[in-house]
């Protein structure tokens, strides 16, 4: 039984009665107290470890919304326009031109001539110029499939022998996925998983690869552990029996430094047995893998134009989006779950969907009463006052999907849904306002992995043109970060676990350089993380050093 | 990945079963699976929820494939619709057709164009069933009543089910709003999806904007169920284990324009040839028939929902059966398939 006492510049414990502490003190990977070092001192035998003297430790950030697919992603080349940190820290600037994406997957391709070249993070809404299309990618490669996966994850585009091998370079075509070119073949483009998988399957990019990849979870631990992460919520696994045997081996190997929560997607399963099935994975959780949560999509996305969208519709007239599961089953589904304490997270992005959502709920919980279910509407992005106010009557939580604001917000103000309600997408004041618990998100690989930048979005609410989108929406520093860790937390259903520095919770700390509360809010976003503390363990994020190596027990020795 | 060039003669039929929650889309998958007459079927289904294959019919099951008697397999797709058409694809060699139970709330029509991206299979017929009792409010609901409308708007043929469970008769209104909503479609009555195998397999429902789909494989020869027919229809479908008075029975057939509408049938003649029936309005044709064998004749008579009479088309069908005591003993009447009420 040892005890650390890590003195640091500053904590930030987001307990509201020692919000602010000098030192913590850490006992098997808990934490033993918060407060002076002397305080902590008279529990007894100990060492005081000061790497953390001049930092600022903060509680491990909660990513509520996120997919483990972000680390297999990174296996392929980024050519996104926004300038993106890999897990081992290394910066790959925005790429602007389709000149610039082309120069940078032939680089790919001199490295590894004879396997298909596969980019991701690609976005031709922020390229100028004309479309891509196969005869850009042909310059790649004209032999080897050129794959790009686009931001949303819902469109790629290829070249001629990415389509030959799909299986798609032919005439006579006629399917919206499929554009044209003037030769009546696919123009390159492949929207929507039908036209896409056949061909990103053929050049090696599996949707199993993406779903749960052992290497890929790993890679992932090590992004969060950069971007002070220490508990993660993956929101739409398959869970086979086979890929929660390999993520339990994964997560559960001394070094690996995060916790994952795991949700089930509802598909293949009827309501009935996704329950069931939830409940079976329940019992197979440990401390760093937690299951026995459902996932159901209610409606697709805004920027894809497949959300449900309540009156008056799409600002450019397109047509309303698709419904994913019927009324019917999504209340059979929550009232099984409601009954059974398996815990449901709700996608709805268009204002329609969440009200269809507030209204099933409101039928299940009159058939199947349970308080404090900690149901969750995910990304929610449309919600209105009057929306977040039934949440509340609900005892619904909400995760708001704020990095869109900086990613979309632009789009969304000029094309999707106008000014107005783009201003009040993801409206972190109302939920506070409304007295509904909740947390903000990334979605990676969708946008980064950063609760920092989400913070800062959800405080500043800036679109990459530089517009305030929603100023009457902002909130302020100290909410921001609530949201990214007790708040989060509450989502998830482990506040009494994580999400601050108090005693008797996992001692998961995120290890700053600066503070947060001490700089313009302008500034959040670019806050260093030195790394994390996880369950007591020490994961540096320049070094990624097993927590369990010589050296770091050397580092933990202090007379 | 990239399958033989195959020409749309050779490519396997794929009938998409859509309809709003309720419609009994299961009910007429387990019907069909019944009455598979050795078609071997590949049923694809988002899941097997409330799939209540009888268990007799099931010989093997493996985490998403269920194995069935007589070569039938049931799929489900969860979502990936596209990777299990492709393996469907790839087994086509061992299937006759392919049935899609579509999700409550998927559009038959988007369905169908991801099926065109696969080389291999092509589209049968778009049918939609709607329950009779509850489709006007569906098609009202706030929420999905937009996708109600437009899967029946995008129907070959709609089946307007679960007539047994309203009040006798239909409300008036019910007919042409329906003629309506579907503008294209045929429009069949029936019970319990009680629905003449034959209708979904073996009649190429023409369509005028898709009318590529018309190509057929040669020994088929499509039977247009609309032209000139207008209304609510009902199908009555016979089974016979031996021969029948082919020449009588189009005698029979013929003589009733106003009942029977459209029939097709694959009979064996009391000289032992197998022949292929068809009639339309008043005129009825018999070819000799070159495809493949089969054991149990076949006939499907269809006609105006408002003077149905299924006594009077018994007795005129089964009087041109040829008694003989197999045929006597194994083919009773309770054979028949379709447009039974309950």
């Amino acid at each position: 039984m040892t005890t650390t006492l890590y003195p640091a510049r500053k904590i930030i414990t987001m307990n509201p009665d020692r919000p602010v502490a000098g030192c913590v003190a850490v006992r098997d990977g808990r934490v033993l107290g918060v407060g002076t070092q002397d305080e902590l001192a008279a529990w007894g035998a100990h060492r005081i470890d000061t790497r953390f003297a001049h930092k600022v430790l903060m509680p491990g950030f909660v990513e509520g919304h996120c997919h483990l697919s972000q680390g297999a992603l990174w296996r392929f080349v980024y050519v996104g326009p926004h300038d993106r940190i890999d897990p081992d820290g290394r910066l790959w600037p925005a790429l602007t031109t389709l000149t610039a994406v082309i120069a940078r997957l032939r680089d790919a391709h001199e490295r590894a001539p004879h396997a298909p070249v596969i980019g991701w993070g690609f976005d031709p809404l922020s390229l100028a110029g004309p479309r891509c299309n196969r005869h850009d990618l042909d310059t790649v490669s004209e032999r080897q499939a050129v794959v790009l996966m686009h931001a949303s994850l819902h469109v790629i585009s290829t070249n001629t022998a990415g389509l030959q091998a799909g299986g798609f370079l032919r005439a006579g075509i006629d399917h919206p996925g499929l554009p044209l070119g003037p030769d009546g073949l696919p123009a390159g483009e492949l929207r929507g998983p039908d036209a896409m998988w056949p061909v990103a399957e053929a050049a090696g990019l599996s949707r199993q690869l993406l779903a749960a990849d052992a290497d890929g979870i790993r890679v992932f631990s090590r992004l969060c552990v950069r971007t002070g992460v220490t508990t993660a919520a993956d929101l739409a696994n398959p869970l086979s029996d086979e890929i929660v045997e390999m993520m339990r081996r994964v997560t559960g190997a001394p070094d690996f430094p995060l916790r994952v929560v795991s949700m089930q997607r509802m598909a293949g399963q009827g309501p009935v047995e996704t329950v069931a099935n939830a409940l079976r994975l329940k019992a197979l959780s440990s401390d760093r893998l937690r299951l026995g949560f459902v996932k159901v999509v209610v409606d697709g996305s805004i920027q894809g134009l497949t959300a449900r969208v309540r009156w008056p519709g799409y600002f450019n007239g397109a047509p309303n989006g698709l419904w994913y599961v019927a009324p019917e089953q999504l209340c059979t589904l929550l009232s099984h779950a409601l009954g059974s304490g398996v815990p449901v997270h709700l996608h709805t992005n268009g204002d329609e969907a969440t009200e269809l959502a507030l209204d099933c709920m409101q039928t299940a919980l009159a058939e199947s009463p349970a308080p404090d279910h900690r149901f969750t509407l995910q990304h929610a992005q449309m919600s209105t006052r009057a929306q977040f106010l039934r949440m509340r009557a609900l005892g619904l939580c909400v995760n708001l999907f704020v990095n869109h604001l900086y990613y979309w917000g632009d789009i969304h103000r000029a094309q999707t849904l106008g000014p107005e309600r783009a201003e009040r997408m993801n409206a972190c004041a109302s939920a506070i306002e409304a007295g509904v618990p909740f947390a903000i998100h990334s979605d990676a690989p969708v946008t980064p992995l950063a609760p920092l930048f989400t913070a800062w979005c959800a405080v500043n609410r800036l679109t990459a043109s530089g517009r305030v989108l929603g100023a009457a929406q902002r909130i302020d520093v100290a909410q921001a970060l609530h949201a990214i860790t007790l708040g989060a937390a509450y989502t998830l259903g482990l506040d009494h676990e994580i999400g601050s520095i108090e005693a008797g919770k996992h001692a998961d700390f995120a290890v700053l350089d600066d503070d947060p509360l001490d700089g313009p809010p302008s500034a959040l976003k670019d806050i260093g993380v030195w790394g994390v503390v996880q369950g007591g363990r020490v994961f540096p994020a320049a070094t990624p050093v097993p927590a369990d190596s010589a050296a770091n027990r050397a580092a933990d020795i202090h007379p | 990945m990239t399958p033989a060039r195959s020409t749309a003669a050779q490519a396997l039929p794929v009938t998409l079963l859509g309809g709003y929650l309720g419609a009994g889309k299961t009910t007429l998958v387990n019907h069909l699976l019944r009455n598979a007459q050795g078609r071997r079927i590949a049923v694809l289904v988002n899941d097997f929820g409330d799939l209540g294959i009888d268990g007799d019919l099931i010989e093997a099951r493996e985490d998403d494939v269920i194995s069935l008697a007589g070569g039938c397999i049931c799929c489900s797709f969860g979502g990936d619709l596209m990777a299990a058409l492709l393996r469907t694809r790839d087994r086509a060699a061992a299937l006759d057709h392919v049935l899609i139970e579509t999700s409550g709330v998927a559009l038959p029509a988007s369905v169908a164009r991801t099926l065109q991206l696969v080389q291999g299979l092509r589209l049968n017929a778009v049918v939609v069933l709607a329950d009779a009792g509850a489709i006007r409010q569906q098609a009202a609901n706030g929420y999905v009543g937009e996708t109600v409308r437009c899967q029946l708007q995008q129907a070959d043929l709609l089946v307007l089910n679960k007539l047994d469970l309203l009040p006798s008769p239909p409300a008036p209104g019910l007919g042409p709003w329906v003629a309506q909503q579907a503008p294209q479609a045929f429009v069949l009555e029936a019970t319990q999806g009680q629905v003449a195998p034959e209708l979904l397999f073996e009649m190429p429902i023409p369509r005028g904007a898709t009318a590529r789909r018309q190509e057929t494989r040669p020994t088929e020869r499509p039977l247009d169920l609309r032209a000139g027919a207008h209304g609510i229809f009902r199908s009555i479908s016979f089974a016979f284990a031996g021969a029948v008075d082919v020449e009588a029975l189009e005698r029979a057939l013929s003589a009733h324009p106003e009942r029977i509408v459209r029939a097709k049938g694959l009979l064996r003649g009391a000289d032992g040839r197998a022949v292929q029936l068809q009639l339309s309005g008043a005129r009825c044709i018999t070819t000799p028939w070159k495809g493949k064998p089969f054991a149990t004749g076949r006939l499907v008579c269809i006609g105006p929902a408002a003077i149905w009479n299924e006594t009077v088309l018994r007795a005129l069908v089964w009087r041109h059966a040829v008694p003989s005591a197999a045929s006597a003993a194994s083919v009773p009447p309770a054979l028949t398939d379709a447009g039974q009420r309950a």
